[in-house]
């Protein structure tokens, strides 16, 4: 079943991700996704980004013509809900490690906010090409998380890349979980770093979707429906995956490159 | 614990309970899971020749537990792709049905001699999808079209190959017996209802298709009539589809004349582990009502004595 709700909120969050805000009550918890359907183009999975109370959200990154499109629609405009769908992150407090890369940030900021309520100890590595595409910078600062910033070109914080910054801390500082979103072949790095540092590792994972019902077969990954064995999955069962940061399924099913 | 196994013309199966087509039959470790999981069988997506996208979002609408409207669009890599996706499958184990779908005979010939040299140990003709131009039930509605795709199916594979029909006919015997005539050695019925769904704040039909297909609960009693009246006409084997939940669900299929079920909606609702439940309860029913093999129970529906005969 699906809600059809209008956007409240609009909200540039970078030059390139949008944010938009709808009344959607069902509970949902930091992690899982919702189809968001724009009515006259297409339906796409999107990870919340907010994801407390009443006032649910996603935040769009500009991929092809939808998310482009969805990225415009203006307070007022009417989408569809279903969902949400999918696992979340476990949120038992300890000293946590974020590592997000670009828009991957906007599915770990609720759940940084969640564990950072229950008492845990937050360190976010964030990453992006450049300063203005730090998502959710800010937010976490605001929530009491310690940020540690880099950007691709060096424009702010480390000059390089995330997985730099996420293996320096795990080399340096005791964490209990490590937490990471970004693209598959950074995720892949942070997850060599929490083994060789012992560090358990969370990854949310990204594939095509249709049903998001575990029915379709359109997000199999290995043995795996993203739909309803992920979004999130432990490093263990991805590592031995040879599509985990190797290739992916296009919507006919083909298997194509990274 | 009664037997459970199951014959369906030349296909012997472990269990009654097969993979529908369409569902969780992208990837060849899907295909290997079900069969893991327990199915007697798994039925691929159906593939074409060339790759196919499919249709937009949204492809599907769900109603609470009593069924699915979908229009996915017939998405699939495509005959020259999908052969590994096999052989996964087939390296795990898993009794492996090919399932394809053409828009003409010469079309469906062509990909079955290509699936046939897969390994699958039969192919299922998809001439039921109601919501797809050019293939599905625009190909299958009409008994000599049947009867020709069939047969020339029949002599480009060498494998046994089962017709699978569409509910959206008035005469859907005919289109059995149309099979029948083709060299089928099987038939599945029933393909998904024809149905829409309207979104009335949008003004506008959910699925980016417009028409979908209905399965799950709601369409069993169609799927049952269909099989019933298909068994009363037609000698070669019965594969029944449509709505199976339970155990009961698969012994009514069963009674009304079908050999084997395929099972595709219920894994939306309850996941894979769906395909253990069922065997294990269709046992215990069988044991229950004093069925000591499943073939017993095959079309007893159709000699019950009247009411007033007693």
């Amino acid at each position: 079943m699906r809600s059809v709700v209008p956007v409240t909120e609009r909200v540039e969050e970078t030059p390139t991700t949008v944010t938009l805000r709808f009344d959607y009550a069902a509970a949902a918890a930091p992690g899982q996704f919702v189809m968001i359907w724009v009515p006259g183009d297409d339906e796409l999975p999107m990870s919340l980004s907010y994801t407390e109370g009443r006032s649910k959200g996603v935040t769009v990154k500009e991929m092809g013509s939808t998310s482009r499109n969805m990225q415009s629609i203006r307070p007022g405009t009417l989408v569809g809900i279903r969902g949400p769908y999918g696992n979340t992150f476990s949120l038992d407090p300890g000293r946590m490690l974020i590592v997000g890369g670009g828009s991957g940030a906007a599915v770990l900021a609720p759940a940084a906010e969640a564990v950072i309520a229950r008492g845990a100890k937050v360190t976010v590595a964030l990453g992006a090409t450049r300063a203005p595409e730090l998502l959710f910078r800010d937010r976490f600062r605001r929530m009491g998380a310690r940020v540690e910033v880099s950007t691709d070109d060096g424009s702010e914080g480390y000059h390089g890349f995330v997985t730099h910054v996420a293996d320096r801390l795990l080399g340096s500082e005791p964490f209990d979980a490590v937490w990471t979103c970004g693209p598959e072949v950074m995720m892949r790095k942070v997850v060599d770093s929490g083994s060789r540092h012992g560090v358990p590792v969370h990854c949310s994972v990204e594939r095509h979707m249709k049903c998001a019902l575990g029915m379709c077969d359109a997000c199999a990954l290995g043995p795996y429906h993203v739909c309803v064995d992920g979004p999130v999955f432990p490093a263990e069962r991805l590592t031995p995956l040879g599509e985990f940061g190797g290739f992916h399924r296009d919507s006919s099913g083909r298997r194509v490159g990274p | 614990m009664a037997d459970l196994s199951a014959r369906c013309g030349p296909l012997a199966l472990r269990n009654p309970f097969l993979l529908a087509s369409g569902i969780w039959g992208e990837s060849g470790e899907s295909l290997a899971g079900a069969w893991a999981a327990g199915a007697g069988g798994v039925v691929t997506k159906s593939i074409g020749s060339a790759p196919r996208f499919g249709y937009a979002n949204p492809t599907i609408e769900t109603y609470e537990r009593w069924g699915m409207l979908n229009a996915m669009g017939l998405p699939n890599p495509g005959i020259d792709e999908y052969p590994k996706e096999i052989e996964i499958a087939r390296r795990a184990g898993a009794t492996v049905i090919g399932s394809i779908f053409g828009g003409d005979a010469d079309e469906f010939a062509r990909l079955g001699a290509r699936m046939a040299s897969t390994g699958v140990v039969a192919l299922e003709l998809n001439l039921s999808c109601p919501h797809a131009e050019g293939f599905g039930t625009e190909v299958g509605s009409d008994p000599k079209d049947v009867e020709a795709i069939v047969r020339r199916v029949v002599e480009s594979s060498r494998l046994p190959v089962i017709a699978k029909l569409t509910p959206n006919t008035s005469d859907p015997v005919a289109l059995a017996l149309a099979a029948e005539r083709g060299g089928a050695s099987a038939v599945s019925a029933i393909n998904t209802v024809r149905g829409l769904a309207i979104d009335v704040r949008l003004r506008r039909p959910v699925l980016a298709h417009g028409l979908g297909g209905l399965s799950g609960a709601a369409i069993k009693p169609v799927g049952l009539a269909c099989v019933w009246q298909i068994y009363e006409k037609v000698s070669i084997p019965v594969i029944g589809v449509g709505g199976i939940m339970t155990a009961d669900d698969a012994l009514e299929y069963v009674m009304a004349g079908a050999r084997a079920v395929e099972v595709g909606t219920a894994v939306a609702f309850e996941g894979i582990a769906v395909f253990g439940r069922l065997v294990r309860e269709l046992g215990e029913r069988l044991d229950a009502l004093g069925f000591s093999e499943l073939e017993d129970a095959v079309g007893v529906a159709h000699s019950a004595p009247s009411a007033s005969s007693g």
